[in-house]
């Protein structure tokens, strides 16, 4: 102990506590704060920048998210259209199946009714005709018939026939 | 990782807490030894006007050399030759206070050997202690007979000596290695470059791994140059020290003892309340208690900064003689076995000093912002306090 204080020399001390206070002030001016401020800055901007790469992926991940929904929603909406366009499809052709079938029966019924009344006044034209007709023929025969006397008597012969049988 | 961390710290602390013991404990052995082969030259070579005689075996020599290392110099000698008593170096100022200023080149003390004259003083360096005493015009320094302290008169000495220099080398390289960083950030759009960008990691480790846990993210700012210059100017010293360039600062007790008045000046003037409180009025303990602790508490406020320095001063010292004393061994043993073993070790052991030397560096930090957060730490633990 005694040797350390003997070799405590003042004028050392003098120096060195002046020499190194001197560079503290000095490096702190000249070196420590802008190195530290540059430090710091630059991890700022690493940080910063390291958070807006996040918030960006965030971003593009709600946004894919987004676009995800949207897409889902469209194919719905889709879908759901081309439920209806079916279903609407299936009940016009349902509606104008029955309908036609109403207005062919309708058509086949006055057709019917047109046939029945066609037949009704043909048969009529043809009941006359035929009538007037077998007149006609009946006067035909007649006429030829009683132009010949044998004929006649054999007419009447057969008739009497007839009526004897009666 | 994370659960080890801890207490891989706590016990490279506790080694290190350890350190300064043994390291002083051999530093102790030395100096007595150092004090012994002293006085061994006093008796046996009595007062050679002043002179002194170089000791002949290889032995005596190493260990005057290493003691002459360990402390301050007035000259910055790189190498000597011993046959013609040359050396290769520079002298450096002297300034002394002796009733005005004196100023002249340590040159004029040609390594010790002369007696250096100014303004009709006369000055002469003595050989153990390596310390510039007024003599008469032959250079006699009386010896006290107890002690072996020389009772001449002593100047204050403001010279520029071996230590102040490498001091300044040190604060300038950091200077402009620093500044040079700080440039390259806003040249470079933010990132650095050059060769400060080296320390850029260590300076965000400072940052991130002992101001910020040890003082809180609150204060730590505060602290920050403090912490970092002293950080650099360890690890640059310890590192000047490594080199052949014999420097020694870290390993010289003023200049710990100027660094630790420092953190126990800076500890002790931004505490708060609550700091003080714990040392005076210790929270959560009984009365009786509290007035048992004060004294203690208060004698840690001193011890704290003490190990500070004993420990930097420890280390450091007892590298330089451990390495020194192997590298002289080779001179010893002169044998290619003994030779090549002793550089091996003291190969290994310089690998072993670098880490010393970032290590205290480390610790040097670690404490002083440890004793910087206790002196800001809030008021926020009431119970469970030690």
């Amino acid at each position: 102990m005694e040797k350390l204080i003997n070799q405590f020399e003042f004028g050392l001390f003098f120096w060195q506590v002046l020499i190194f206070v001197g560079l503290i002030l000095l490096l702190k001016k000249f070196a420590w704060k802008p190195i530290l401020d540059a430090v710091n800055e630059r991890e700022e901007g690493i940080k910063n920048a390291l958070e807006s790469a996040e918030n960006a992926r965030k971003e593009m991940q709600d946004l894919q998210a987004d676009n995800q929904r949207i897409l889902n929603e469209a194919r719905a909406e889709r879908d759901t259209m081309l439920k209806e366009a079916r279903e609407m499809k299936e009940k016009m052709v349902a509606d104008a199946k029955t309908e036609a079938q109403a207005q062919g029966a309708k058509m086949i019924e006055q057709a019917k009714a047109a046939i029945e009344s066609e037949k009704n006044a043909a048969m009529a034209e043809l009941k006359l005709q035929v009538s007037s007709l077998s007149l006609n023929i009946a006067e035909k025969l007649l006429k030829e018939e009683l132009s010949n006397t044998e004929a006649q008597t054999k007419l009447v012969e057969k008739m009497l026939g007839d009526v004897k049988l009666n | 990782m994370v659960i080890l961390k801890r207490p891989l710290r706590l016990i490279i602390a506790t080694f290190l807490a350890c350190l300064p013991l043994i390291s002083f404990a051999n530093q102790e052995v030395d100096a007595a030894h150092g004090n012994e082969a002293a006085a061994h030259e006093v008796v046996a070579e009595g007062h050679h006007e002043g002179a002194h005689a170089e000791p002949t075996d290889v032995r005596s020599k190493i260990k005057a050399f290493i003691n002459h290392h360990v402390l301050d110099s007035h000259d910055f000698s790189l190498t000597q030759d011993d046959e013609t008593g040359e050396s290769w170096g520079f002298p450096l100022p002297v300034i002394l206070w002796d009733n005005g200023l004196q100023v002249f080149s340590s040159a004029k003390f040609h390594h010790g050997k002369e007696v250096a004259e100014s303004n009709g003083n006369y000055y002469a360096i003595n050989h153990h202690d390596g310390k510039i005493y007024k003599t008469d015009a032959s250079g006699t320094i009386t010896e006290n007979e107890e002690t072996g302290h020389p009772e001449n008169f002593r100047p204050i000495d403001f010279s520029i000596t071996k230590t102040v220099v490498s001091i300044i080398a040190a604060a300038l390289l950091m200077f402009f290695l620093f500044t040079s960083l700080a440039k390259s950030y806003a040249k470079n759009g933010g990132i650095a470059k050059g060769a400060g960008r080296i320390f850029e990691p260590i300076v965000i480790y400072i940052r991130d791994e002992i101001a910020i846990p040890n003082i809180g993210v609150k204060h730590y700012k505060r602290y920050m140059s403090y912490l970092l210059t002293i950080f650099f100017f360890v690890l640059f010293l310890n590192i000047f020290g490594l080199t052949p360039l014999g420097i020694n600062a870290t390993g010289n007790f003023t200049v710990t003892f100027s660094l630790a008045l420092l953190t126990f000046l800076i500890t002790n003037l931004t505490a708060n309340k609550n700091y003080w409180g714990h040392i005076f009025w210790m929270p959560g303990v009984p009365k009786p208690m509290r007035i048992i602790l004060a004294p203690i508490e208060l004698l840690g406020v001193f011890i704290k900064p003490f190990s500070l320095m004993i420990r930097l001063y420890a280390n450091i010292f007892a590298g330089h003689i451990v390495l020194m004393s192997i590298l002289g061994l080779m001179f010893i043993f002169k044998s290619w076995i003994g030779s090549s073993l002793s550089f091996g070790l003291a190969f290994v052991l310089s690998i072993l000093e670098i880490l010393v030397a970032f290590l205290q560096a480390y610790i040097f930090t670690m404490l002083s912002a440890l004793y910087f957060g206790a002196a800001v730490e809030e008021h926020h633990h009431e119970e469970g306090h030690h």
